[in-house]
């Protein structure tokens, strides 16, 4: 059925939390009631990856990419642009806005660095459509595996592409695939791990809730690779979405044969099943993962074995994430030497980053590896709102490190971040601007990471607790100046002894910022001052006298008595009472009261 | 060992030359080097946790885990130096900056393997102060008190409860630093369904987990001139006691033992290997009894309380196979409290009867419904693990190593090398074997020894011919094997006339009351086996070697039962069991 126009509406996490259901209904009843339903297509998408101004609706043919859309848009929508062809200006994203007419979404800033393989889909097609993912080469290149290539075949090809683990380690693809399809057992799994719970990252959450078959296609492919014929994607129960969309898209491979026994008649058998993780952060850990799916707590677990040789039910086990997963179907399908000629000398095709932040584009943007930091924050990202300096950017999540604003030429691969103490991570990047204090951003990352702790190992339970009393300590005012030694040498004894990944990395936080910005923590410390202002109990709000108009707002706006002074005269705040709530600040009508 | 490839490292410069799969902590074990460990238990816990023996390998990025890192060809390890010995310490000062440190005060003081390690890895105790965790004492059972203020969160006790007793009722709870050890949703050890076996206890490397202590209530006993107090000493009590005076393991300090009960003011010491022989009369008898009637089969020995509790939670549809026989502690008391009574003339009242144990499951067992033959008193008034007994003597001052051997009372001071052998696996059975065997024959058994039910292997089958018809029996310790060996009755695939079980792995010498096990016992030694040695050569020496034959046995049918299995010995010798909840309000 041919349609004159297509309306896209994006469904993922964010637009769908601003009401793109709504939307979606609303255009619904709206083009029934004008009998155009036949017409016009409508199609809920995943995410397009300009969250910040969802939700998001694009027209097509024209392109025309509304944003932040509300229901009650819908109308003039279809009204203007459907009936009369008359597009809606002041709905459009200004920079797809020209003098004479729109440009494409692929010229705006945000879009025209990106490249995208693993996001392919998202935002393009129906994920709950398995005919849309079919349309666009879906299920092709697994065909291809299965008639025209042998197990090692693909195993190469998947190593001669380069490809590094996108879950964060970035380890050897084609290396895992290799020992997994090598190793001895009469039944090996394939596991996805969609547990992504770095805080600010939802890349793996996209791909799942955008293009859910891509997923299921590369593990059916690592499935014929590796000799297995059950797989698992273990998904945190917090994504219902993305668990939702992947449960249909499942049901639907399933009923199209392309899961089961005996697919397409190839005498490849290959079966899937979501098992839901309960948030735990360590999970996403290969070994507490599957620990997890075993049915026991959810807990790390030593190597060497490796999963690849006794993983998942002490079988031979092949792990990988969501977003390594998305890029096999196009290493299969446009070859290896394609993929390999992105990216730089050690990381090959393109990284999915979630942006957030203070940065003008929050949202999911993918870009070849060697994109340099500046362009992401700068260009993609629309560089920090609100005319702040940028500060430093976190990648990694709680395991990474911050770069600061002199490395911001740094070009983003797996080797570069790790010799600048951070790392790639699963691809939260989190940009931070002359407002954030780098004790308390260390404070906040350690502090994820204690409340995350499975509490199974010594250095990870105990140790991280007392380096995160230390940073308390130091920003409540109490630091001495041999707390750094012992900030240090407690950061190297975690790194050098914890279990598992989650502990060896989770003083990378605190090292990296004081490697980066170590004074910051001495003004803590030594003059007892948080030079971001953020920490509270080192800030002290007092009255400028030559600005105070005695107008004894913020008198009356205390909570806690702490201000005296009469009308009309220059008031005064007793720093023993003060609480910091920072009331008086926000009263005062002359900007009179500082905080220092 | 053919066939096995051997791989050759180096370890602190040394050459070692071990079977491919060995760990680096035996590797240089087998040269001299012992690596502190904490978490890890030899095939049952072997988790990486504690941290305690890190080394360093050439080569990797981090220092690793000894107790499960395998060796590989040309791999480099240096178990001493100042990074590993420092990360070994701070370790420990983590540790002990979550931890009550109240050594002075603490049960396992000089006995702690925190301790031992805090002092030979010379911690700053206070070095990383910071929060401590405050946890509730859970004191609910009448035979273990865990206080998580002292524990390291090793696992030992989860993995001994999960693993070698398949009873999974403790587990980790919370995470992060809030990690501790207890029962599903915060449950009391005694609100869930724990047999009570107190492997636990034995395996704990601190005072996280100790028995009930019950010293007080025997002390109290002893000072009341009113009360005649009477110990009843079991089988295996008198091997375990040497360790805790510093005897090598296996050495049988059975005269020195009951000279040292009678210095703590006990006024008769008698010997439960006695009430063995009278259980084995009654159980083979019974077991004639089921076998002529086509009564239930097979017959389980009934001995081992963590076991009878166990199968009346876990599986009740096996009830009727349990011997209804009293335990030997139990008849033990009750002998006392009826026979020995009326024979001496006393008041069963004033009769104070104190079990001297190698088993916290007897703390239980006393506290169960039935156990009181003449209705009034219970049978056992105070248990006593051999934890316990030793305490006691360390408290009264007695020179233990150095004292005489004493001779047990009268009349329960004979026993024969059967009821001896109770307090190894496989013992219950041969004993009875040994009865039952020459009852149906009709004529005196030629070979005594029934080397098959022997040993410490988890599962023991064997067949006996006797009378014309073929016994099929089978000795299981540890309930995992239990368990296993439940499955397989039920499932139709073995099929036993007889069937004993002991709670813990290798029976009563390694019974949940016995001195703890630490790392060198748990990991480098068969504690059960060498335990075990003394028992057998007693029995060998023993001129008495059938339950049958011994006269004290003979004296208690003549004057006062009967015969087994007669009307009275059903009331005083016999009990009754019950299908329990797992929970009680669930």
């Amino acid at each position: 059925m041919l349609f004159r126009s297509h309306i896209l509406i994006c469904g993922g996490t964010g637009c769908s939390s601003s009401r793109s259901k709504d939307i979606f209904a609303a255009f619904e009843d709206g083009l029934k009631t004008q009998s155009l339903d036949k017409e016009v297509k409508l199609v809920l998408t995943g995410c397009f990856g300009l969250c910040a101004l969802g939700p998001v609706v694009i027209v097509y043919p024209e392109g025309s990419f509304y944003s932040k859309v509300t229901p009650d848009d819908v109308r003039e929508i279809i009204s203007e642009h459907i009936v009369k062809g008359r597009i809606v200006k002041r709905l459009l994203y200004e920079e797809t806005v020209k003098q004479d007419g729109i440009q494409s979404l692929n010229e705006t800033n945000f879009y025209k660095k990106q490249l995208r393989v693993a996001l392919k889909n998202c935002g393009v097609i129906n994920p709950e459509n398995i005919d849309e993912y079919i349309a666009r080469d879906g299920y092709k290149a697994y065909e291809k595996v299965v008639t025209a290539m042998t197990p090692q075949q693909v195993v190469d090809e998947i190593k001669a592409s380069g490809l590094r683990g996108r879950g964060g380690g970035g380890f050897s693809t084609g290396l895992k695939w290799q020992f997994t399809k090598d190793a001895q057992g009469d039944k090996k799994f394939v596991c996805c791990n969609a547990d992504e719970g770095d805080p600010g990252a939802f890349m793996d959450r996209s791909v799942l809730e955008g293009d859910p078959h891509c997923v299921i296609e590369a593990m059916m492919i690592a499935g014929y690779a590796v000799g297995s014929d059950q797989g698992y994607v273990y998904v945190r129960a917090e994504y219902p979405i993305a668990v939702q969309r992947l449960q249909v898209a499942i049901d639907q491979a399933r009923e199209y044969g392309l899961l089961g026994k005996n697919i397409l008649g190839t005498g490849h058998s290959f079966d899937l099943e979501i098992r839901l993780g309960s948030g735990a952060f360590v999970c996403g850990e290969e070994t507490a993962l599957m620990t997890s799916i075993e049915g026991h707590r959810g807990e790390p677990r030593p190597r060497p074995p490796f999963p690849a040789i006794k993983g998942l039910f002490g079988k031979p086990t092949l792990l990988n994430n969501v977003e390594t997963y998305a890029n096999i179907t196009q290493i299969i399908l446009n070859g290896s030497k394609w993929f390999a000629a992105m990216g730089t000398e050690k990381s090959k095709g393109t990284k999915v980053f979630a942006l957030g932040g203070k940065i003008a584009n929050t949202g999911l943007v993918e870009i070849p590896m060697g994109t340099t930091l500046r362009e992401i924050i700068e260009d993609i990202g629309g560089g920090i709102p609100n005319g702040k300096k940028f500060k430093a950017a976190q990648t990694g999540g709680p395991s990474g490190g911050c770069i600061p604003a002199e490395l911001i030429d740094i070009k983003i691969d797996y080797d570069n971040l790790i010799s600048i103490g951070s790392m790639m991570g699963s691809g939260g990047l989190i940009v931070m601007d002359e407002d954030n204090c780098m004790v308390d951003i260390a404070k906040f990352f350690l502090e994820f990471t204690v409340d995350e702790s499975c509490g199974k190992c010594t250095p990870c339970r105990i140790g991280n607790k007392r380096l995160l009393e230390l940073l308390d300590k130091i920003t409540s005012g109490k630091g001495e100046p041999s707390d750094i030694p012992k900030m240090e040498e407690l950061c190297q004894y975690i790194k050098d002894n914890s279990l598992c990944g989650l502990g060896q990395t989770a003083p990378n936080p605190v090292l990296s910022t004081l490697r980066y910005f170590k004074d910051e923590y001495i003004a803590h410390i030594e003059k007892k001052t948080c030079p971001a202002g953020v920490c509270k109990a080192l800030l002290n709000y007092s009255v400028q006298a030559d600005k105070c108009i005695g107008c004894t707002l913020c008198k009356r706006n205390c909570p806690v008595a702490a201000i005296s002074g009469e009308v009309k005269a220059v008031h005064t705040i007793d720093p023993a009472k003060c609480i910091k709530c920072g009331v008086c600040m926000e009263k005062c009508p002359k900007k009179a009261i500082v905080r220092r | 060992m053919e066939n096995v490839k051997m791989i050759n490292l180096k370890i602190n410069s040394l050459p070692v030359s071990v079977p491919e799969g060995t760990t680096v902590l035996d590797a240089a074990k087998s040269i001299g080097i012992t690596i502190p460990t904490l978490c890890y238990m030899r095939k049952v816990n072997e988790i990486g946790a504690c941290r305690v023996c890190v080394v360093e390998v050439k080569g990797a990025r981090n220092l690793v885990a000894s107790c499960v890192f395998p060796v590989a060809e040309n791999m480099e390890v240096s178990t001493a130096t100042e990074r590993v010995l420092k990360a070994r310490r701070t370790t420990v000062e983590l540790m002990l900056s979550d931890h009550d440190n109240q050594c002075l005060s603490c049960m396992r003081s000089t006995n702690c393997e925190l301790q031992k390690l805090a002092h030979d890895l010379n911690c700053d105790q206070h070095k990383y102060d910071g929060a401590v965790n405050d946890y509730k004492k859970d004191t609910s059972s009448p035979y273990l008190v865990r206080d998580n203020n002292k524990c390291i969160l090793c696992r030992r006790c989860v993995a001994v409860c999960s693993k070698v007793q398949d009873v999974a009722v403790i587990g980790a709870n919370a995470r992060g630093f809030k990690t501790h050890i207890g029962c599903a949703f915060g449950r009391d050890i005694f609100d869930v369904p724990c047999i009570a076996c107190g492997q636990c206890i034995t395996v704990c490397p601190t005072g996280a987990l100790t028995e009930k202590d019950d010293i007080d209530i025997v002390r109290a006993a002893i000072g009341d001139p009113q009360k005649t107090v009477i110990a009843g000493t079991a089988p295996a009590t008198r091997i375990g006691l040497s360790e805790e005076f510093g005897l090598p393991a296996g050495t049988n300090v059975e005269g020195k033992l009951v000279s040292a009960l009678r210095l703590l003011g006990f006024d008769k010491v008698f010997d439960i290997n006695a009430t063995a022989d009278l259980t084995i009369m009654e159980e083979g008898t019974e077991l004639l009894h089921r076998i002529k009637t086509n009564g239930a089969l097979p017959m389980f020995t009934s001995c081992s309380p963590g076991w009878v509790k166990y199968v009346e939670t876990f599986y009740p549809e096996f009830i009727k196979n349990i011997s209804t026989c009293k335990s030997p502690q139990a008849m033990f008391g009750a002998t006392i409290k009826t026979y020995y009574a009326e024979k001496c003339g006393l008041d069963p009242a004033n009769l104070f009867t104190v079990g001297v144990m190698p088993c916290t499951s007897k703390k239980f067992e006393r506290l169960r419904d039935d156990m009181s033959a003449n209705g009034k008193q219970p049978d056992m008034d105070a248990v006593l693990s051999v934890r316990e007994i030793a305490r006691m003597i360390k408290r009264a001052g007695i020179d233990f190593v150095n004292l005489p051997d004493g001779k047990y009372d009268a009349p329960l001071g004979v026993a024969s090398g059967a009821g001896f052998i109770f307090g190894a696996t496989g013992g219950v059975m041969e004993a009875a074997l040994r009865t039952v065997v020459e009852t149906l024959e009709g004529k005196p058994l030629e070979k005594l020894d029934f080397k098959a039910v022997r040993g410490m292997k988890g599962i023991k089958e064997a067949t006996v011919t006797a009378g014309g018809r073929k016994i099929s029996v089978c000795a299981a310790s540890g309930i995992a094997n239990a368990k296993a060996v439940l499955e397989d009755i039920k499932s139709g695939k073995a099929h036993y006339d007889f069937v004993e079980v002991m709670t813990c792995p290798g029976g009563c010498v390694n019974g949940g009351g016995q001195p703890v096990r630490n790392a060198e016992k748990l990991n480098f030694m068969d504690i059960a086996e060498t335990r075990a040695k003394p028992i057998y050569a007693g029995d060998a020496k023993n001129k008495i070697r059938k339950s049958h034959e011994n006269p004290v046995v003979k004296a208690l049918y003549e004057e006062y039962f009967q015969y087994p299995n007669s009307h009275r010995a059903h009331e005083v010798l016999h009990t009754t069991y019950a299908a329990r909840k797992k929970y009680k309000d669930i």
